[in-house]
């Protein structure tokens, strides 16, 4: 049942560190993170991790698994095979603390630059009626967990770290998306995800979708769609002709 | 070394449903909020919460109201609630659950566009507002959004998004600070790089959650190691109801890497059953004398209640938790559990597999992700898990405010609202009906001050000593002194509770709280777990104390707390509560009985006699026939 | 910085690991399969533009239709219209071909391909990319692909025209095995076409109240449901049209002349 598994741990503070070689007992049924706590209470008692809920439900737990980001409690040992070593290192994309912790700010920061819900003014607490198949699509993009490995896999920011400023990364676009999505949202989001949260840094490569543990279709539902609303604001070739004419005549009187 | 230090005028510790929503108020209030947490902003335990938050709308049946709401809630509790707590509960959550929708939560709606609501143990209509099976985590992305909301609101008017509102996260408080009575502040450290950090406010608000880690099988995240409940008795707060611990009857128990994680209620409210090992649902030989006339005896009626519930019983799977969970301990103590100790809860076949990934999905999902299990072709394994604590800080219903000036709880680690046992669903909407009433309590307390109280310097030192004592040992493994403690508490205080055992775990801790004051922790002072957990120990510890002494004095059975020695449910005791406090030399808890007030007049006149003298003495009955009769 | 932890000068690096990636699957599949199919492709589109053999009544080969040209054999002609005269000398086809060829080029799930396949941008999920430097789609000449809406119009009347020539094989010889291969690849062009992310947001994507909208909610549930297989109808109908194509061209050259062909 039990059986002795090679890992490669990364191990560091404020960035410098290297992949340490440990050899530890996997039991039936346990997860990555399980085996990281065990290195915790036997070998390594300073080891950081960061972890929460341990059930899939906090995205507390994002690490990178055989160089795939991953939550640790939702990646079962059994999907290795006995002889594999299993490499684990930090989330690559955000600076790093200590080992597997990282210093997930820059979401914090980015969720902070969206505008928040606008609901009309008229509308009062317990007077709002909505149907099911109205809110079903910003529902999906509530599942998010925020474990932010959809913003550490995205290239655009993991490979580019001087596009952090203009990108809100997949997670906050799709934040964008659920609310101009919302019945009752009033503000208006189209311009400013194309022009202040990098909306069209995105090229779709679907790495987000791949990786998110709540299985949401980021690209497919929240990006593409937002990309969508903002080619009916801005690239339509009507609306642009409306605009040019109108700044013109503006600019005449 | 340098201590950081920050003014506010209320700090909330704790940024889970309770404590985002005391903050929002605090800062709604005009007051400087800081909010320090454990975890990273928005992982608070509220998360995992699955059922949805109760509140009387009537949107599903127009016959709910506060009232049918409150008389639920004693129910559950077994009248030993604070009345008024269950009162103000009852009537504000729909307004709680309402704004929720302003600030922009989503929850599922009925067909004419209202908040959908389901049923839930205990629950006499349809009552819980939910986004399919992760309601907690709606309630935590909105309220944090909500925060958000206002830090922009701040940033526009002040040029600073965290003038008003702050969240230290990752950042553990490990003493409050007092001159004279008076709360002063609160010391602790990050997390992430040890450094300590001071805290000058004159309110606190505890919303810490709970204490499930001190025992191996829970549904509680690591966080849960009692902070609050600690912190208030070593303030000087008194905690009530420290025996009452929620065992949820559904835990999971397989593989044990998941043992205890939570499969929610919802599975039986949408038709999931019990089976033991016989395949028998064996439910219907559990129904207790006073719930005998409100459940289904055959599995027609119950099968027809899913379907037609004017005219049918529920079924006896919605039983109360507590209820639920002796049951199935029973089962598996009398040999007819499943192959790995629990019982087989069965959804698969009862509703089409379509169906129960529409209704179900996060079980859904957790099922197949966590145990290779796919619910919607075989049953899955269940057995109960440590919970929740109906105990905590003694708190004045209205404001949340605890017998230390300056200190107010709410949420989980708040005690009285859920009396001995608390009914699912319950839990949402007290965090944000008594953590909305915490922010206002500390708010206007804060308006009353005449001065600012002042910390003193010895107070710091000796907060700081404390804290680093365990980087200067080099002790024992703390983590092998808390997992004993872990196995005692769920060895000896568990669900079922005998006299003998419980005076055995009392001893153990006594043990144990030696070793804990020698345990050390290796590394440095960067994100240490090993010296993190050091430091905890010390508020299981207590918590744990609390809990056995309570325990062993309670002489009956009633909700989250059966006594195998006295197994019957005792009106004398009703009357009582157990009041749990710092001895005075600090070193150990006390425990003295306290009357409960009797409830307001116009409130026991909800109930019916029938009901009523199943749980209150014979004088209190005269009592009640004497006021019927005015 | 931002919502607070504290601050110390260390936190300001990531990781430093010098492997381009630790992926220990084979993740170079992808990028690879995907460029070689593509590259077949478009070999053998410029092959087909340059064969005049696009034409035996009553079958069309996909690539060259509709024709447009007085060069055109007067039976393959779009109702005979013909508006290029006989100074149109060029290969009929690439009157035609840009706006198919466009369709795919800016497709959501073409670019995502050829991204990965062809301009390694990423190459695969958690694997560095070689470019020093990425703007994306926010500029010249990327943010072009934003057209993908007016060449989605023009690929509903591409999928007509199929589906014309392939009734009009149905009428000329509805035996034949050439009708059935141009009715099969119309279906798929026609799926292809409709599964498109664009089509989804003009159905009822852009709104934010299905519930006004009952007939429009209906029709993004099922466009919704034929997007979710957007990558699998996307190559199924390229391999479908290129095979259509080579088998009439096969056919116009004699190489094929079994009965029922």
């Amino acid at each position: 049942m039990s059986y002795k598994a090679k890992f490669r741990v990364w191990r560091g503070e404020g960035g410098e560190g290297k992949l340490e070689d440990f050899t530890v007992e996997v039991n039936e049924g346990e997860v990555v993170l399980d085996i990281i706590h065990r290195l915790q209470a036997t070998q390594a008692p300073d080891l950081a991790v960061r972890w929460n809920c341990k059930a899939g439900k906090c995205g507390s737990c994002s690490m990178e698994i055989n160089g795939r980001p991953k939550l640790g409690c939702m990646t079962r040992m059994s999907t290795f095979t006995e002889d594999e070593t299993i490499t684990v290192t930090p989330m690559r994309t955000f600076p790093v603390i200590k080992d597997l912790v990282t210093d997930v700010s820059f979401n914090y920061q980015k969720a902070r630059e969206i505008p928040s819900f606008t609901p009309p003014s008229d509308v009062k607490p317990g007077e709002y009626r909505m149907q099911q198949i109205d809110v079903e699509r910003s529902q999906e993009f509530r599942k998010c967990i925020e474990c932010f490995m959809c913003n550490n896999v995205c290239h655009v920011i993991r490979d580019h770290e001087e596009n952090k400023p203009g990108f809100a990364g997949p997670r906050f676009l799709m934040r964008i998306a659920e609310l101009d999505m919302h019945p009752y949202d009033v503000a208006d989001r189209k311009d400013s995800a194309q022009e202040e949260h990098g909306l069209g840094y995105c090229n779709i490569t679907k790495c987000c979708t791949e990786v998110c543990p709540e299985h949401i279709k980021i690209t497919d539902n929240a990006l593409i769609p937002m990309k969508e609303r903002v080619v009916d604001r801005k690239y339509d070739p009507l609306v642009w002709l409306g605009n040019k004419i109108f700044k013109r005549s503006s600019s005449k009187s | 070394m340098e201590i950081e230090r920050h003014e506010y005028d209320v700090v909330v510790i704790g940024a889970g449903g309770a404590g985002l929503r005391a903050a929002i108020e605090a800062r709604q209030q005009g007051k400087r909020t800081a909010i320090v947490c454990k975890s990273l902003f928005g992982k608070a335990h509220t998360v995992m919460a699955e059922g949805g938050a109760a509140a009387a709308m009537g949107n599903v049946n127009s016959a709910d109201n506060w009232m049918v709401h409150f008389r639920d809630t004693m129910r559950g509790g077994k009248f030993l609630n604070n009345w008024r707590m269950a009162e103000l509960h009852a009537k504000e959550a729909p307004d709680r659950v309402w704004e929720l929708e302003a600030w922009g939560a989503l929850f599922d709606r009925t067909k004419d566009g209202k908040i959908s609501q389901r049923n839930f143990g205990g629950h006499e209509y349809p009552r819980l507002a939910h986004v399919g099976d992760r309601t907690g985590l709606e309630l935590i992305r909105t309220l944090q959004q909500r925060v958000v909301a206002l830090q922009q609101e701040d940033e526009k008017l002040h040029g600073d998004a965290e003038a008003y509102i702050k969240v230290f996260q990752e950042c553990t408080v490990t003493r409050l600070l007092k001159d004279g009575d008076a709360i002063s502040g609160a010391f602790g450290y990050w997390r992430e790089n040890g450094k300590l950090i001071l805290f000058d406010a004159p309110a606190v608000v505890l919303a810490t959650g709970g204490i499930g880690k001190s025992y191996v099988v829970t549904s509680n995240s690591w966080e849960y190691t009692g902070d609050g409940h600690a912190l208030a008795l070593l303030a000087g707060a008194k905690l009530i109801n420290m025996e009452f611990i929620q065992f949820h009857p559904t835990g999971m128990v397989w593989p044990p890497s998941v043992r205890g994680i939570l499969v929610t209620e919802s599975v039986r409210g949408d038709g999931g059953v019990l089976k033991n090992s016989d395949g028998k649902r064996f439910m219907f030989d559990y129904i207790p004398e006073v719930f005998k006339d409100k459940y289904a005896t055959t599995e027609e009626e119950g099968d027809r209640w899913y379907t037609d519930q004017a005219n049918n019983r529920r079924p006896p799977e919605l039983l109360p938790r507590d209820e639920v969970a002796r049951a199935i301990n029973s089962e598996v103590k009398a040999g007819r559990g499943s192959p790995q100790g629990g019982v087989y809860l069965d959804v698969s076949s009862r509703l089409p597999a379509t169906e129960i990934v529409r209704r179900l999905p996060s079980m859904h999902h957790q099922f197949k992700e966590l145990a290779d299990v796919d619910i919607t072709k075989e049953p899955m394994q269940v057995g109960p898990t440590c919970h929740y604590i109906m105990g905590g800080v003694e708190v004045d219903a209205d404001t949340g405010a605890a017998d230390v000036p300056g200190l107010f709880a709410a949420g989980e680690v708040s005690g009285g609202m859920h009396g001995s046992n608390r009914l699912g669903g319950n839990s949402l909407s007290d965090l944000l009906v008594f953590g909305r009433r915490a922010g206002a309590g500390a708010a206007s307390y804060v308006d009353g001050l005449a001065a600012r109280p002042k910390i003193s310097p010895d107070s710091v030192d000796a907060a700081k000593a404390e804290a680093l004592a365990p980087l200067e040992r080099a002790g024992e493994n703390p983590y092998e002194v808390h997992h004993e403690l872990q196995r005692t508490m769920n060895e000896l205080v568990g669900i079922i509770r005998k006299a003998e055992e419980v005076t055995e775990a009392l001893e153990a801790v006594g043990k144990l709280k030696e070793r804990a004051r020698g345990v050390g922790a290796v590394g440095s002072r960067i994100y240490n777990p090993g010296w993190h957990l050091s430091l905890d120990l010390r508020n299981m510890l207590l918590v744990s104390e609390c809990v056995a002494k309570a325990a062993l004095l309670r002489q009956e059975s009633r909700g989250g707390h059966t006594r195998d020695d006295f197994p019957g449910m005792s009106s004398e005791w009703r009357r009582k509560l157990l009041r749990c406090g710092l001895s005075p030399d600090g070193s150990s808890v006390t425990v003295e009985e306290k009357v409960q007030p009797s409830m307001r007049e116009d409130l026991i006149k909800l109930f019916d006699r029938d009901e009523l003298k199943k749980y209150i003495t014979e004088d209190e009955l005269a009592d009640f026939d004497a006021l019927v009769k005015e | 910085m931002t919502q607070t932890t504290a601050d110390s000068p260390a936190r300001r690096q990531r990781a430093q690991i010098k492997e381009r990636t630790l992926r220990t699957d084979q993740w170079w599949r992808y990028p690879l399969i995907t460029f070689i199919i593509f590259t077949a492709f478009l070999v053998y589109a410029t092959w087909a533009i340059f064969d005049t053999s696009y034409f035996v009544s009553p079958y069309h080969a996909p690539f060259a239709s509709p024709c447009l040209a007085t060069s055109c054999p007067p039976e393959s002609r779009l109702f005979g219209f013909a508006p290029f005269g006989d100074w149109y000398t060029l290969p009929p086809g690439l009157l035609i071909l840009g706006l198919p060829a466009g369709f795919r080029f800016t497709c959501y799930y073409y670019r995502k391909a050829y991204y990965r396949g062809f301009w390694l941008s990423p190459p695969a999920c958690g694997v560095n990319e070689p470019h020093s430097k990425y703007t994306g789609e926010s500029r010249f000449p990327l943010i072009l692909q934003n057209v993908h809406r007016y060449f989605f119009y023009a690929a509903i009347v591409v999928g007509l025209v199929l589906a014309i020539d392939a009734v009009k094989a149905l009428i000329g010889n509805p035996t034949g095995l050439g009708t059935w291969i141009l009715i099969v690849n119309a279906v798929l062009i026609n799926l292809y076409t409709l599964s498109c992310h664009s089509c989804r947001h003009i159905t009822a994507g852009r709104l934010n109240h299905f519930s006004k909208h009952p007939v429009r909610y209906k029709a993004w549930g099922f466009v919704s449901k034929l997007n979710a297989k957007h990558q699998e109808l996307a190559l199924i109908s390229m391999f479908s049209v290129m095979g259509a194509d080579l088998y009439v061209r096969l056919v116009a050259k004699g190489i094929i002349n079994f009965p029922f062909a």
